[in-house]
C-alpha cells in the first residue's frame, strides 16, 4: 500500500467511498467544503451512487434519512453551525434506527463564531445533540490517517448498531494535507440491508415512523434502545494511552488538542515529569471504567480542550471524586502551542507536589 | 466650482476585504449614496447574513444585525414588527436567500413585511470558495459542479426574482446588474424605489442584482463585466419584474 | 528534529505548490509531515501562504507559531511574518521583488534572485521552484533527488513542465 498526501477533508471522502458510501448529500460550508466538492468529484458519477448539494443542511439530513431507509451506505457533512440545523434530522434517524454516518468538521461558537478549528461542540455530540432520548456513537480522529481510519470504522459500527455515527473533527484536521494510506478497496457491490424500503415486492408493506400515540409503545422503542446503546457501551469504547505507566499526572484530551497535549508531553518528559496521556477515542461511548480505573493509582488529571471546559465533565464523572481534576482550554478557535501546554503542565505538576524523575 | 464626487458619510473610512472587481464594493457605495440622500442613516437598520458580504458592517455606518445563514428575511420581519417606523433592508448573496432562506424569503414577502431585501446573485457561493449556487448557470464549472451544471441532477438557475413576483404581498421587484456606469445608475435608481415603497408602507420590495465575482469564476475583472451582460443577463433578464407601488 | 517553514507570497506566484512539494518530498523520505494552508476569508486580497511541518517523530501541531524558516515571494510576507521566525533561524528572501532590510540580526538571510533566475529560463512561473531549490539546499530536511521524485509525481498530469521545473529546481540548489 503506498501512502499519498491528502487533505483531511477529501481523505474522509475517499475512505467513505471505499467503505461503499452510495450517496452523499451535503451543503457548503468552512471549513469542510473539500469533502464536499470530493464527493462532487469523486461521489456523483459513480455507478449507482449519489451526490446532491442540497439547498440547506436540514435538507442535507433528511435526504440522508430519506436514502438510509432505503438502505444504502450514506453520509452528509457539516461544520458547526450546519450541524445545528441538522440535529431535528438526526434525532429522526436515530428513532427510526436507521445508519447514517455524519461528519462534523467543527469550527468555533458560539453562532457563526469564526471558521477556525475548536472544539466547542462536544456538549453537543456527545449527548445526542437533537430532541429526545438517543445517543449517537461519536469517534473523533486525530490525524488525516485516522480520519479515514475511523470513516471507515464509522459505516461498519452505523450498521451494526442502528445508531447514527458522528466524527467529530476540526477544521484544522479537514484543512491540513498529511500521508495517508488507505487499507480498504471500495466494494463492487456495496451491501445489502433486509430491512430497507423498496416497494412491498414479495412482501407485506413496510412503515418506518417515529409517531406514536401509545406511551407504552414509546417505552418500548426507548427501552430498546437504551438496550442497544448499553452494548456499545461495553463493546465499542475506544481510548489511546501514551506514557501512561508510571505516570503521577494524566492529561486528558481528545482529537487535535491531544497531538499538541503529545508534543508537550514529551518536551516534560525530557525534564523528568512524570506525565501520560489518555485520549478517547470515542467520546460517546466514552472510556469512563479506563479513567475510573487509573484513578485508583493516579490522582491528578488535567484535562485540556479547546473550549471552555466540556468533556471534563466527563472526566469528573469518571473519577467519581476520587481524583483531582483540574482543567486548561482556550475557546472560540485559538490553537494553543505544544510549549504553551508543556507550561500549563509543568505549573500544574509542582503545584501539586508531585517530585521529578532523577 | 462644482463638487461632483465625494466619499458617502455612511461609508466607513474602511479599506474594502471585496477581490478587485468584485460587485458587492459597487453596491455598497450604492447604498451608501442613498442612506446619504435619503438621509436615513439615524432610522435605518440592515440585515447581513453570512456570504462575502457578511462584513458589511466594516463599511456602512448604520445599525446591523447579522443573521444566520438564510434567516435575513425572518430576522428583518422582527426587527420591523417591533419598530414599524424603522427602516429595514437585508443583504443576501444568492445562496443565501435563493436556497437556505427561500423559504423565510418567500413568506415574508407573502405576509407584505415592509422590508427591503437587497439580492447580489453572484451565480456562485463566494464566501465558501465558489460552490454551485441555485443560480449558477447551465454547463457552469464551480467547485461543486466539477462537470457543468447539469440540469437533469441539478436543476436549472433558479428565477426567484420571477417567483416572488407571483406573491401577493411583494410589492416591487426589478433586477438590475452593476457591470456599467449605465446598469449601476439604474440599480441605485431601483434601491431608491425600493426603499420608498417600504417608506409608504406599500409591502416587501426586493432589488436583484447581478454582479461580477472574477476570483470565483476565474476570470479577469474586464472579462467577468462582459460575462454579466453577453450570459447571465441572459439567462436572468434585466427590468422591472414587478411593480405595483404606483410610484 | 522538527523544522517549521512557513511560504508565503502573492497568489499565483506558486507559493502553495513550494509547500506541496516540499511536503510531498518529505512523505516520500518516510518522514512525518504536515501541510497547512491558510484558508477561507484570509485568503482574500490577493496572498497566500502555508506551513510545512517535517519530522522524524509525529507532529504535534501543524501551525508554526515560531517556525525555523520563512521562504517570503514578497515584501508584505516579510513584514508580515518577520517577527514570528525563531531565533537563529533562516528568512529565504525573493531579493528579485524584496529589498532585504530585515530588521532583525537573529537571523540568517539567504537571497535568492528567484524572479531573474526564472526569467532566465524563459518562465516567470518557475520563480518558486528555484526559490524550493536553493531553500533545500540550505535547510537540508529534503534531498533534492527525492524533491525531483516528487515533482514528476506533482505534473503527472502536465509532464512538459517537468524538465523546466527540475532545471528551475536545481539551479536554485546550486546557486550557493
Ligand atoms: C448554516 C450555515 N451553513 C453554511 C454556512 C456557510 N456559508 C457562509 S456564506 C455561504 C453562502 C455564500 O454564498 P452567497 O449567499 O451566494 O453569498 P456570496 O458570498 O456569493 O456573496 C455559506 C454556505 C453558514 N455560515 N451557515
Ligand atoms: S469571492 Fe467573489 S463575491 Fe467574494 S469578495 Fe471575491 S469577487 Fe466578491
Ligand atoms: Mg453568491
Amino acid at each position: 500500500m503506498t501512502k499519498v498526501l491528502m487533505y483531511g477533508n477529501s481523505a474522509i471522502g475517499e475512505a467513505a467511498i471505499r467503505a461503499g458510501c452510495q450517496c452523499y448529500f451535503g451543503y457548503p460550508i468552512t471549513p469542510q467544503n473539500e469533502l464536499t466538492e470530493y464527493m462532487a468529484a469523486h461521489l456523483g458519477r459513480r455507478k449507482g451512487c449519489s451526490f446532491v448539494q442540497a439547498e440547506s443542511e436540514i435538507a442535507a439530513i433528511n435526504m440522508v434519512y430519506g436514502a438510509s431507509a432505503t438502505g444504502v451506505r450514506v453520509m452528509t457533512s457539516s461544520s458547526s453551525p450546519g450541524i445545528s440545523l441538522k440535529q431535528e434530522g438526526i434525532s429522526y434517524i436515530a428513532a427510526c434506527q436507521l445508519p447514517a454516518v455524519i461528519v462534523n468538521m467543527s469550527r468555533g461558537g458560539p453562532g457563526l463564531g469564526s471558521i477556525i478549528a475548536a472544539q466547542s461542540d462536544y456538549f453537543q455530540a456527545t449527548r445526542g445533540g437533537g430532541h429526545g432520548d438517543y445517543r449517537t456513537i461519536v469517534l473523533a480522529p486525530a490525524s488525516v490517517q485516522e480520519l479515514a481510519d475511523l470513516t471507515h470504522r464509522a459505516f461498519d459500527l452505523t450498521d451494526k448498531y442502528r445508531v447514527p455515527v458522528l466524527i467529530l473533527g476540526d477544521g484544522m484536521l479537514g484543512q491540513m494535507m498529511e500521508p495517508v494510506e488507505f487499507k480498504h478497496t471500495a466494494p463492487s457491490t456495496p451491501p445489502v440491508r433486509s430491512d430497507a424500503l423498496r416497494g412491498a415486492k414479495g412482501r407485506s408493506s413496510k412503515i418506518v415512523k417515529t409517531f406514536t400515540s401509545k406511551p407504552t409503545e414509546l417505552e418500548e422503542i426507548n427501552w430498546s434502545l437504551f438496550r442497544r446503546y448499553q452494548l456499545i457501551k461495553s463493546n465499542e469504547t475506544i481510548f489511546e494511552t501514551f506514557m501512561a505507566k508510571d505516570a503521577q499526572m494524566m492529561v486528558v484530551a481528545f482529537g487535535i488538542s491531544a497531538r499538541i497535549a503529545k508534543g508537550a508531553i514529551k518536551s516534560v518528559r525530557a525534564n523528568g515529569l512524570k506525565v501520560g496521556m489518555i485520549r478517547p477515542i470515542s467520546l460517546w461511548p466514552f472510556p469512563y471504567e479506563k479513567i475510573k480505573q487509573m484513578a485508583e493509582k493516579i490522582k491528578n488529571f488535567l484535562v485540556f480542550e479547546m473550549n471552555m471546559g466540556q468533556m471534563v465533565e466527563d472526566v469528573q464523572l469518571a473519577v467519581e471524586g476520587s481524583a483531582d481534576v483540574s482543567f486548561y482550554g482556550r475557546p472560540g478557535g485559538v490553537i494553543p502551542t505544544p510549549s504553551e501546554f508543556a507550561r500549563v503542565i509543568s505549573r500544574n505538576y509542582f503545584q501539586k507536589g508531585l517530585k521529578i524523575a532523577k | 466650482m462644482k463638487k461632483v464626487y465625494a466619499r458617502p458619510k455612511v461609508l466607513k473610512k474602511a479599506v474594502f476585504h471585496y477581490c478587485p472587481g468584485c460587485g458587492h464594493s459597487i453596491i455598497h457605495r450604492l447604498v451608501a449614496e442613498l442612506v446619504d440622500e435619503m438621509d436615513i442613516q439615524d432610522n435605518v437598520i440592515g440585515v447581513p447574513p453570512p456570504g462575502c458580504s457578511v462584513f458589511a458592517y466594516n463599511y456602512l455606518d448604520v445599525d446591523m444585525l447579522e443573521s444566520a445563514h438564510g434567516r435575513g428575511a425572518a430576522v428583518a420581519t422582527g426587527i420591523k414588527r417591533a419598530n414599524p417606523d424603522v427602516l429595514v433592508f437585508t443583504y443576501q448573496g444568492d445562496g443565501d436567500l435563493a436556497a437556505i432562506g427561500t423559504a423565510e424569503t418567500i413568506h415574508a414577502a407573502n405576509r407584505g413585511e415592509k422590508i427591503t431585501a437587497i439580492f447580489v446573485n453572484n451565480a456562485v457561493y463566494g464566501m465558501t470558495g465558489g460552490q454551485m449556487a441555485p443560480t449558477t448557470l447551465l454547463g457552469m464549472k464551480t467547485t461543486t459542479s466539477p462537470f457543468g451544471r447539469d440540469e437533469t441532477t441539478e436543476g436549472a438557475p433558479i428565477k426567484i426574482s420571477e417567483m416572488l413576483a407571483l406573491v401577493k404581498g411583494a410589492v416591487y421587484i426589478e433586477r438590475t446588474a452593476v457591470n456599467s456606469p449605465s446598469n449601476i445608475k439604474k440599480t441605485k435608481k431601483a434601491l431608491r424605489k425600493a426603499f420608498q415603497a417600504q417608506i409608504d408602507n406599500l409591502g416587501y420590495s426586493l432589488v436583484e442584482i447581478l454582479a461580477p465575482c472574477p476570483t470565483n469564476w476565474k476570470m479577469s475583472v474586464l472579462d467577468s463585466w462582459k460575462w454579466v451582460d453577453e450570459v447571465m443577463a441572459k439567462e436572468f433578464p434585466l427590468g422591472v419584474i414587478k411593480d405595483t407601488t404606483g410610484l | 528534529m522538527i523544522s517549521k517553514t512557513i511560504f508565503a507570497g502573492f497568489g499565483g506566484q506558486g507559493v502553495l505548490s513550494m509547500g506541496l512539494n516540499l511536503a510531498q518530498a518529505a512523505m516520500l523520505e518516510d518522514k512525518s509531515v504536515t501541510y497547512l494552508p491558510a484558508y477561507g476569508a484570509e485568503m482574500r486580497g490577493g496572498t497566500a501562504n502555508c506551513t510545512v511541518a517535517i519530522s522524524n517523530e509525529e507532529i504535534a501541531s501543524p501551525v508554526a507559531s515560531s517556525p525555523e524558516f520563512l521562504v517570503a515571494m514578497n515584501s508584505p510576507s516579510l513584514v508580515r511574518f518577520q517577527n514570528q521566525v525563531k531565533s537563529g533561524g533562516v528568512f529565504f528572501i525573493n531579493s528579485s521583488l524584496i529589498e532585504a532590510n530585515v530588521s532583525r540580526e537573529d537571523i540568517d538571510i539567504v537571497e535568492v534572485p528567484a524572479n531573474e533566475m526564472a526569467e532566465e529560463l524563459g518562465n516567470l512561473k518557475c520563480a518558486n521552484m528555484v526559490m524550493l531549490g536553493a531553500f533545500t539546499k540550505k535547510s537540508k530536511v529534503v534531498s533534492l533527488p527525492t524533491l525531483i521524485k516528487g515533482l514528476e509525481e506533482s505534473f503527472k498530469k502536465k509532464p512538459k513542465l517537468i524538465g523546466l521545473n527540475t532545471t528551475a529546481l536545481t539551479n536554485g540548489y546550486e546557486l550557493f
